[in-house]
C-alpha cells in the first residue's frame, strides 16, 4: 500500500523518470549544438528549423551554411579575422523557437546570423537581432514585409515574393505568347496558409490583365491527406493551366493523383512550387514531374562553382535544393562583408553588408546591390522538368534549355 | 458540383480514404477502446512503421504486401515489449501516468527517426502504384482498391480474434472488469501486453497498405491520429465492425464536405457528425449502452 502523502511509489517513480530523461536525451540529439573551429575568432549563428514541421528544409539549409564554413575554414578562414566558428540553432518550426536562439547566439557573442527559412520565422528572429544591432542574413523567407519594416540589421540576398511574383506572370505570358497562346484558362490550387492564401491572391488579381480567365482556385490544408477530389474538380472543368502553390509532399501528393486520374492540362506551372523544382520529385516520379515549370529559386546552371557545389552535396547523399546553395551564398556573402570590414564588430559588418557588391556565386542574380536591406540584383528563374533532369528555360541569359509547352500529349 | 459524375466518384474516394483511416483505427480502437490507454505513441508508432516498411522494400526489395506478414509479426512483439516492460511497470495501472508515458514514448520515437532517418520526406515506387481501375466515369488506384479489401480481412480476423479466441474474451473481460478477470485467474498484465502488441501489428498492416501510395516522415503519423481517436469514439469504445464503418463514414463525410465546403473546410464536416452522434448515441454507433 502506498502512503497517501506519495500517491507514486519509488519504482514508478524511478521508471517514469528514466523515461523523461531517455526522451529528454534523445530530444536534445536535435537541439542547439556549437561546431567549434580551432583558434576559432569570429562566431556565426546558423539558424534553422532542424526539427518540427520544416526540419527537412531546416536541415538542407544548415548542410548548405556547414558546407560554405568548412570551405572558407579550409582555405585558411577570414583573412585577418581567423576561422569562423559555427553556432547552430534550431528554431524548432516556430518563430518563439527562432527568437529563443537569436537570444542565445546573442549571448553567445554571435558576429551576425543566417538563416531562419520561412517567413513568419523570419520576421520574428531579425526583429529579435534587431534589439541587438546583431546583422541578420535572412537566406530563404520571401515575405516582403521582412525588409521593408526598416530594421537596419536585415538583409536578403535572394528575391522576395513581390519580385517572384512579378517575374512568374511576365514568363507566363512569354512562355503563352511564343507557343501561339494555347493557354487561356487557368485553375489555381493552394495551400491555405500565408504562402498559398497570398499567391493565390496575387494570381486572382493579375493572371486576368495577361487575358487568361480563372476557372477556380481551391485552397487545401497542410497536411492534406487525399487530392482526389481536388483532381475531380480539374478534370470536370478541363482548364489549359493548372497552378499549383503548396508545400512538397502534398505537391507530390496532387502531381501523383492527377496522373493516376488521367487530367492532362497543357500545361502545369507553379510558382515557388514545392515540388517542381526538386531533383528529388524528378528522380523519384519521373512521369508525374515531367514537363512540369516552375518559377523559383534556383542556381545559376553554367557557374562551374555551382556544379562544383552540386557534385558535393549529392556525394553527401543530399539532395541539391535551393536551401542548400541560398545558405552557402549568404555564408559567403558575410565572409565577403567581414573581410572588408576587417573586423567582428557589429556596426563594421552592418556597414559592410549595405555596401556590399559580392560577386562569382553560384546565383543567377545581377549586381549585387543592398537597398533597404534587400538585394536588388536577386532573382527567380524558370525552370521546367525535361528528360528526366530541371532545367532553366528563362530569363534567355542564364537559360540551359527551350521551354516546351504546351505538354506533349 | 451535384452532378453524378462527381458525386460518385467523391463518394467512392471517401470510401477509399476511410479504408486508410479504418486500418489506423483498428489499432487504436483495441488500445484506447478496450484498454483505455489514451496512447499518444500511435501516430508515432505508425511512422515507425512506415519507416519500417520503406526500409524492408528499399533494402530488402521486399513488396510492402509481402513485408506485411514480416512486419506485422515484429510490431506485435515490440509493442507487447512496450507495454510490458515500459508502459505497464512505469504507469503503475494509473490512466495519467500511461498517457504521459505514451506521449513520452512518442517523443522518443519521432526524435529517433528524426535523428537516424532527417526530416527527408520519403516514397517508394512500386511498379503499381500509378495503376488504376478504370470504372468508366472516373479511375480508382489500385493501392487504394487493395487497401480497401484489405481491411475488410483485417476487421475480419480481429473480430475472430476478439470474438472466438480466449485471448480475444480475456481481453474483453479485462475491459468490462479488471479486477474480476485478476479474481478469475487472468494475468492482465499479459492481457494488456497482448492487447498493446494487437494494436502495434494493426500499424504495421496500415504501415504497408499505406506506403504505396503516401509518403513517410518522422511526423507523417501525426497526421492520422487525431482522425482515428474520432473514429474510436464515434465508433463505439472498442468495437471492430464500429471502426471499420465510423472510418468509412468519415471518410465519405470528410471528401463530401470537402467537395461542397472547400478542402480547408472538409474537415468541419467530421466534427459536426461527431457531434451529433456524440449527442443522440453517447455510446457510440456500434458501443455497448452504459
Amino acid at each position: 500500500m502506498l502512503d497517501q502523502k506519495f500517491p507514486i511509489s519509488r519504482r514508478q517513480f524511478l521508471g517514469t523518470t528514466a523515461l523523461t530523461v531517455a526522451a529528454a536525451a534523445t530530444s536534445s540529439m536535435a537541439m542547439p549544438s556549437v561546431l567549434r573551429a580551432q583558434g576559432a575568432l569570429v562566431k556565426l549563428g546558423v539558424l534553422h528549423p532542424v526539427t518540427g514541421a520544416l526540419s527537412y528544409s531546416g536541415q538542407q539549409g544548415r548542410l548548405g551554411a556547414t558546407i560554405a564554413i568548412e570551405e572558407i575554414n579550409a582555405a585558411g578562414g577570414i583573412r585577418g579575422l581567423g576561422k569562423i566558428d559555427a553556432v547552430l540553432g534550431d528554431a524548432q518550426s516556430t518563430p518563439d523557437g527562432g527568437t529563443a536562439e537569436v537570444e542565445k547566439m546573442n549571448s553567445a557573442g554571435v558576429a551576425c546570423i543566417v538563416g531562419g527559412y520561412a517567413s513568419n520565422i523570419c520576421l520574428a528572429t531579425t526583429q529579435a537581432a534587431a534589439r541587438y544591432e546583431l546583422p541578420y542574413v535572412v537566406d530563404v523567407g520571401v515575405a516582403d514585409t521582412i525588409v521593408t519594416r526598416g530594421l537596419k540589421n536585415t538583409f536578403r540576398f535572394g528575391p522576395g515574393f513581390g519580385v517572384i511574383a512579378k517575374t512568374a506572370l511576365a514568363n507566363l505570358a512569354t512562355i503563352n505568347d511564343q507557343a501561339g497562346k494555347p493557354a487561356k484558362t487557368v485553375m489555381i490550387v493552394h495551400e491555405d496558409s500565408l504562402f498559398g492564401s497570398g499567391l493565390a491572391k496575387l494570381l486572382n488579381a493579375q493572371l486576368p490583365q495577361h487575358g487568361f480567365q480563372i476557372l477556380e482556385t481551391i485552397p487545401h490544408p497542410t497536411p492534406t491527406r487525399d487530392f482526389n477530389n481536388v483532381a475531380l474538380k480539374i478534370k470536370a472543368q478541363n482548364p489549359d493551366l493548372v497552378i499549383p502553390a503548396n508545400y512538397y509532399n502534398e505537391y507530390v501528393l496532387l502531381a501523383r493523383t492527377m496522373q493516376q486520374q488521367q487530367v492532362r492540362p497543357k500545361g502545369i506551372y507553379s510558382v515557388l512550387g514545392g515540388a517542381a523544382s526538386s531533383y528529388k520529385f524528378v528522380k523519384e516520379f519521373p512521369e508525374a514531374a515531367k514537363y512540369i515549370m516552375d518559377c523559383n529559386h534556383w542556381f545559376d546552371p553554367r557557374s562551374e562553382k555551382a556544379q562544383a557545389l552540386k557534385k558535393k552535396v549529392e556525394g553527401k547523399d543530399q539532395f541539391f535544393t535551393y536551401e542548400v546553395y541560398m545558405n552557402y551564398s549568404c555564408v559567403y556573402l558575410i565572409a565577403d562583408a567581414l573581410q572588408r570590414a576587417a573586423s567582428a564588430d557589429r556596426a563594421k559588418l552592418t556597414a559592410a553588408l549595405e555596401t556590399s557588391t559580392f560577386s562569382g556565386h553560384v546565383m543567377p542574380y545581377g549586381p549585387t546591390k543592398f537597398v533597404n536591406g534587400q538585394n536588388e540584383g536577386a532573382a527567380p528563374v524558370n525552370t521546367q522538368v525535361l528528360d528526366n533532369d530541371i532545367k532553366v528555360i528563362l530569363p534567355p541569359a542564364f537559360a540551359n534549355a527551350k521551354p516546351v509547352f504546351p505538354m506533349p500529349a | 458540383m451535384l452532378s453524378p459524375t462527381i458525386l460518385i466518384p467523391a463518394i467512392l474516394n471517401g470510401l477509399l480514404t476511410g479504408a486508410v483511416y479504418a486500418l489506423v483505427a483498428l489499432g487504436l480502437t483495441l488500445i484506447y477502446g478496450v484498454l483505455h490507454i489514451i496512447n499518444f505513441a500511435h501516430g508515432a508508432l505508425l511512422s515507425a512503421a512506415l519507416f519500417a516498411a520503406f526500409f524492408a522494400y528499399r533494402l530488402l526489395g521486399l513488396d510492402p504486401y509481402i513485408a506485411v506478414f514480416l512486419l506485422s509479426p515484429i510490431f506485435f512483439a515490440f509493442g507487447y515489449a512496450l507495454q510490458r516492460f515500459i508502459i505497464g511497470p512505469a504507469s503503475g495501472g494509473d490512466d495519467r501516468n500511461m498517457l504521459l508515458i505514451t506521449l513520452g514514448i512518442a517523443v522518443v520515437i519521432e526524435n529517433a527517426l528524426l535523428f537516424a532517418f532527417r526530416a527527408d520526406t520519403r516514397t517508394i515506387d512500386v511498379p503499381y502504384a500509378f495503376k488504376t481501375i478504370d470504372f468508366g466515369f472516373t479511375f480508382l488506384a489500385v493501392p487504394r482498391v487493395v487497401g480497401f479489401v484489405a481491411v475488410f480481412l483485417v476487421a475480419l480476423v480481429l473480430w475472430l480474434i476478439m470474438t472466438f479466441t480466449d485471448i480475444g474474451r480475456a481481453i474483453r473481460a479485462v475491459a468490462k472488469e479488471k479486477l474480476g478477470a485478476e479474481l478469475a485467474g487472468i494475468d492482465v498484465a499479459h492481457v494488456y501486453a497482448m492487447t498493446f502488441g494487437l494494436g502495434s501489428a494493426c500499424v504495421a498492416v496500415a504501415a504497408c497498405l499505406l506506403i504505396p501510395n503516401y509518403y513517410v516522415n518522422p511526423s507523417v503519423g501525426n497526421s492520422f491520429v487525431l482522425i482515428a481517436f474520432t473514429i474510436v469514439v464515434l465508433g463505439g469504445m472498442g468495437s471492430v465492425p464500429g471502426a471499420l464503418i465510423g472510418a468509412l463514414l468519415i471518410g465519405v463525410v470528410e471528401s463530401l464536405s470537402g467537395l461542397f465546403l472547400g478542402e480547408s473546410l472538409g474537415q468541419i464536416g467530421i466534427f459536426v457528425i461527431f457531434i451529433v452522434v456524440l449527442l443522440v448515441r453517447p455510446s457510440g454507433l456500434f458501443g455497448e449502452r452504459v
